[in-house]
């Protein structure tokens, strides 16, 4: 399965400087691809309703998906719950190119996520820190997000994550390589992958932002603190002008550091979601699976 | 030599790092302003076309980036570059009608996107580029080139198919020379492969099947 890893890693170097959208309907999905997502997410609720809806909430149905995998040329990816295995096996059935073992979805299982080293198709998990990101990778994954907030519209969050990661792979790269193994044992993550970030300064798998991004701003900002791309869940379609603000976010990841732009990409984009403050929610996502 | 790497989406830092390799300089291409600078060589990283298509023309750099191509300028392109280039690209399905069907045309080629399937068709295997053998190659939701015009040179194959090709001063992949470890792919293309041809007079010649 080697050969499968490295691929699915290479694939996730080819949505870098992209936007992953979450659509519900192949009307959505077609709209996201038009507007210029690398991406999209197929799943029947998007966070904001899911956080809405309460209850048990699950993969999404295969027709859906099969739907969506229809109407656009773009990889296609969906949400298994952590560690349900036959979640997984179903969307490998249906060759989807990414799994999202998410914690958006209900936990299915409250101690360990999926060996996803016995899949081939790829895997993308969410991390608030390094600790976390390098337990996933050793499971199998072959991207990386952080976590956030998912469905708030509050960035707080996907901030902490992101600079929390980036300033753990900093602290890392500058240990002795004697003080590696008590680095490993801290963070509960493989010695070799611990030795990788030392060596090279970063993951070694694609790390993108998700989590509250409702804006071109939002998405610049995950950029300048060292994400490589940015998913945007309910902040397009839950917005007034869905089309237009995907596009002008898409432009905004390209073009992070050009503020003129962004000034011009942010202008008359309508509302954006309502959004909740991320400290004012009974239901912490994050918190599941660690 | 200076190479110029289109960085609107995708695995352009790879790109990068493999021109840097081969001792190039090397800038990034994000908006017009960028294209200020002189360029030797365009690199055209892989990605999303669709996505690299629309930013294209979005942040004003398509007619730019085409004039200096019918100028003769040197591309270098992989997997969405390669559909960016192709004078055709095969209609798929419903999809078809919905966006424009080429984008810069300049290497008369036809192109079917996502040819091997989805990302479980994503492979890897062994061949010969250019008369050089055992050189590997990365394929990602690659697409094929189903047909080339008479005066394509082609530089690689599998299945049958050409999976690189070179014409005039374009020099084109369905595979990832900028991918594979241990650097496997660095000496695949040597800046010598990419060759400035002073004859740019339009090509007429008819498209000939490629059969597999």
């Amino acid at each position: 399965m080697e050969n499968r890893q490295e691929l699915n890693r290479n694939l996730a170097q080819m949505l870098k400087g992209g936007v992953i959208m979450d659509v519900t309907t192949p009307e959505q999905a077609r709209i996201a691809e038009a507007a210029g997502a690398c991406a999209v997410m197929a799943l029947e609720r998007i966070p904001a309703d899911i956080r809405a809806a309460g209850g048990v909430s699950r993969m999404s149905d295969p027709a859906m998906i099969k739907g969506i995998q229809a109407a656009v040329s773009i990889p296609v990816m969906a949400k298994c719950r952590i560690g349900h295995i036959a979640e997984a096996r179903i969307l490998e059935a249906i060759e989807i190119d990414y799994i999202d073992e998410s914690e958006v979805l209900s936990p299915a299982d409250d101690a360990h996520h999926i060996d996803k080293t016995a899949f081939a198709v790829p895997f993308v998990c969410g991390a608030r820190d390094l600790g976390e990101a390098l337990r996933r990778i050793g499971e199998g994954a072959t991207m990386i997000r952080t976590k956030g907030e998912p469905g708030t519209g509050d960035v707080v969050q996907a901030v902490r994550h992101l600079r929390k990661m980036q300033s753990d792979i900093r602290r890392i790269a500058s240990l002795r390589a004697d003080e590696l193994g008590e680095a490993a044992k801290e963070l509960a993550a493989p010695l070799d992958l611990v030795t990788f970030v030392h060596d090279n300064g970063r993951l070694p798998v694609v790390n993108f932002a998700a989590g509250g991004v409702a804006t071109p701003a939002d998405a610049a900002l995950m950029m300048e603190l060292g994400a490589e791309g940015v998913f945007v869940g309910s902040g397009i379609f839950k917005s007034g002008d869905p089309a237009k603000r995907a596009a002008a976010i898409v432009q905004a990841v390209t073009n992070w550091q050009d503020a003129g732009l962004l000034a011009q990409l942010s202008e008359n984009l309508g509302p954006a979601m309502v959004g909740i403050n991320a400290d004012e929610i009974e239901t912490i996502m994050e918190e599941r699976g660690k | 030599m200076t190479v110029g790497v289109l960085a609107v989406q995708g695995a352009f830092a790879e790109m990068a790092a493999y021109w840097r390799a081969q001792g190039a300089a090397v800038f990034e291409i994000r908006r017009r302003a960028d294209l200020a600078r002189a360029m030797d060589l365009l690199a055209l990283p892989g990605g999303e076309s669709t996505v690299q298509g629309k930013l294209l023309t979005d942040l004003g750099l398509f007619a730019p980036l085409k004039a200096r191509m019918d100028g003769g300028l040197p591309v270098f392109a992989v997997c969405a570059g390669l559909i960016l280039l192709a004078e055709t690209v095969e209609a798929d399905g419903e999809r078809a009608e919905r966006r424009p069907a080429r984008w810069f045309g300049v290497l008369p080629v036809t192109v079917r996107r996502n040819a091997y399937g989805r990302q479980l068709g994503s492979f890897k295997t062994v061949g010969t580029f250019d008369g050089r053998p055992d050189v590997p190659m990365t394929f990602i939701r690659a697409p094929a080139i189903t047909a080339v015009a008479p005066q394509v040179e082609v530089l690689s194959t599998f299945d049958g198919r050409p999976t690189a090709v070179r014409w005039r001063s374009i020099t084109a992949f369905t595979w990832h020379p900028e991918l594979g470890a241990g650097g496997a792919g660095r000496a695949v293309c040597p800046p010598t492969a990419v060759r400035r041809v002073e004859d740019n007079a339009p090509c007429h010649a008819a498209v000939r099947e490629h059969a597999p």
